[in-house]
């Protein structure tokens, strides 16, 4: 296609934008984290590390923080027992109801967040009269949490086939046997990505959390939405959101590496 | 067990016939045993905990709330749907929510077709990776940290004021503009990747036979690639129209006094202790939800999501 000189430049200058758009944000935190002023004025006044001393030496913060990280830990545990399940019986298996099946996993995090947050704070609080805290959000995380290992597994499982399983039941190894020594090594980096990819979702979560973590337990996106609007807390908060941009990017990161080879 | 004892290879060993050997060798012949015991636990789970609380939320739209001690009553009445549907706080709202849905879906289509394009078919291969790479990573920064990022660029004397204030004007603020650029902001890149991957697919012999036939750029690109990528566009909508329809947490972050459906569900489940209310409202945007993916199914695109 012939584009004009023009055209070009013209495509390119929306495309830079689009891109200082995207970024320019995020390195506003990161400069604001810095700033002297707590008000989030710009320029920023002067340069300090005061914010960073306070924040890494938070108490409420750290907290914060052991109680995401024990919370996505646990519910990526749920999610990766039922993604797997979920996985081998909609790979291997053809049966009345897959699609249903299937629209299930997905429906979690094709809702809006608050729909699942009210249906879920109303069950557990209306409906069964269980007390919100720990239990109630690693069970509403779990259940979003599904999809991503599922998608990884699922896509894995597609790749490789049955014919090694096969192989290994033909010269008698059993079922356990089977799976520890040929099908586990063949989805183990596939359930690792999704593990990852599910536990960044888990630490992450604010909408659903507000709705099933009653007033006991804070998470780290609790403590951030908490502390966002008290006037002195606020470069506090750029020092967290900086640590979760750097934490948000390592997993995804390995994460994409484990999977590229899944998508070719 | 397939283990040929009269083969000319001697076979020393026959199998132990343990427990584990013999329930093995059932699973390996009944496939819909195998099938159960693999759906039993996910089906359960997403069956009894999810499906069952998004039943009991339409159910408890139709009950409600005694007054005086805020407990919910087991009264069946339509109250709820009566009130959302007939008083004109309720229209007022779901109209400004659609407004902003569909305004956060012009902005973002607006921004993702010229840099999808330069991604797709403008820059080389090794500028194309990094611009999806670029495009990809802020896709997984924190929700939280994004809005949390808008509030610290439309803040008084903030660095939109200030940049702004270069040229004599002034930053929005915090209200429903500020919301608008924060969600539009926000699913950009789930706007961005459909219709990236939609102009990938458009083969280039197609654009070349186009200019050959004597057809300038912008004739081009109405004619021969806008039909094509319309079902990417429709995908990468369907996230930015119902995303903005269900959130209110950027809402109440750099939204002011904006209300939204989303701020309204969580002002009836939380200060108002009102749930029968809120799951009636909440019931608007899945409601809308489906008419619009109803509408666009027979685009084609929800196979490109």
């Amino acid at each position: 296609m012939r584009i004009t000189p023009l055209t070009k430049t013209a495509l390119w200058a929306a495309a830079g934008f689009v891109l200082v758009f995207i970024y320019a944000p995020l390195f506003v935190v990161v400069a604001n984290s810095f700033s002297t002023s707590s008000t989030l004025a710009w320029p920023p006044p002067g340069f300090t590390t005061e914010w960073w001393v306070r924040a890494l030496t938070n108490e409420a913060a750290l907290n914060a923080i052991s109680t995401s990280v024990i919370v996505a830990l646990a519910s990526t545990f749920v999610a990766l027992l039922l993604g797997t399940a979920l996985s081998f019986a909609l790979q291997r298996f053809e049966f009345f109801g897959k699609s249903t099946v299937n629209l299930l996993v997905v429906l979690p995090i094709a809702l809006p967040g608050i729909v699942t947050g009210i249906a879920l704070n109303n069950a557990f609080k209306t409906i069964m009269g269980v007390q919100l805290g720990w239990a109630t959000i690693i069970v509403a995380h779990a259940t979003f949490c599904v999809v991503t290992v599922f998608n990884n597994v699922f896509a894995r499982l597609r790749r490789v086939g049955t014919s090694l399983e096969e192989a290994s039941s033909d010269l008698g190894a059993g079922a356990w046997t089977t799976f520890r020594l040929v099908t586990f090594p063949q989805i183990r980096s596939a359930l690792f990505a999704g593990g990852l990819l599910s536990f960044a979702l888990s630490f992450d979560e604010i909408i659903v959390t507000t709705f099933t973590a009653g007033s006991g337990v804070q998470t780290l996106p609790i403590f951030i939405l908490d502390n966002m609007f008290r006037p002195n807390q606020a470069p506090i908060v750029a020092v967290i959101a900086v640590v979760m941009i750097l934490i948000a990017i390592v997993p995804i990161y390995v994460a994409q590496r484990l999977t590229s080879s899944d998508s070719r | 067990m397939p283990t040929d004892v009269t083969s000319p290879v001697r076979v020393t060993e026959l199998p132990r016939q343990s427990v584990a050997r013999r329930g093995s060798a059932y699973l390996y012949r009944h496939a819909k045993v195998r099938l159960a015991l693999l759906l039993s636990a996910p089906l359960f789970w997403l069956g009894f905990v999810y499906i069952a609380a998004l039943v009991a939320l339409l159910i408890t739209a139709f009950w409600s709330v005694d007054s005086f001690t805020g407990d919910i009553l087991i009264e069946w009445n339509f109250d709820n749907v009566t009130t959302i549907l007939t008083e004109s706080v309720y229209q007022a709202v779901t109209l400004r929510t659609l407004g902003a849905a569909a305004l956060v879906t012009i902005i973002d289509i607006a921004l993702a077709l010229p840099i999808a394009f330069v991604m797709a078919k403008v820059a080389n291969k090794s500028v194309q990776r990094a611009l999806v790479i670029a495009i990809l990573m802020p896709l997984w920064a924190s929700y939280l940290v994004k809005a949390y990022a808008w509030r610290n660029v439309l803040a008084e004397d903030g660095v939109l004021d200030w940049t702004l204030g270069l040229v004599g004007g002034n930053s929005p603020g915090y209200g429903f503009e500020g919301a608008i650029l924060t969600l539009s902001y926000l699913w950009l890149p789930y706007v961005i990747l459909p219709i990236y991957t939609a102009l990938e697919r458009v083969p280039d012999s197609l654009l070349d036979a186009s200019s050959d036939l004597g057809a300038r750029t912008w004739t081009t690109f109405r004619t021969v690639i806008m039909p094509l990528i319309t079902p990417g566009i429709i995908a990468g909508s369907i996230f930015s129209f119902s995303l903005t329809l269900g959130d209110y947490i950027a809402v109440k972050i750099v939204g002011g006094a904006t209300q939204t459906l989303g701020t309204l569900v969580y002002t009836n489940v939380g200060t108002a202790n009102n749930l029968p209310l809120a799951a009636a409202i909440a019931f608007i945007p899945i409601a809308i939800i489906f008419i619009y993916l109803g509408a666009v199914r027979r685009t084609g695109a929800l196979s490109n999501l």
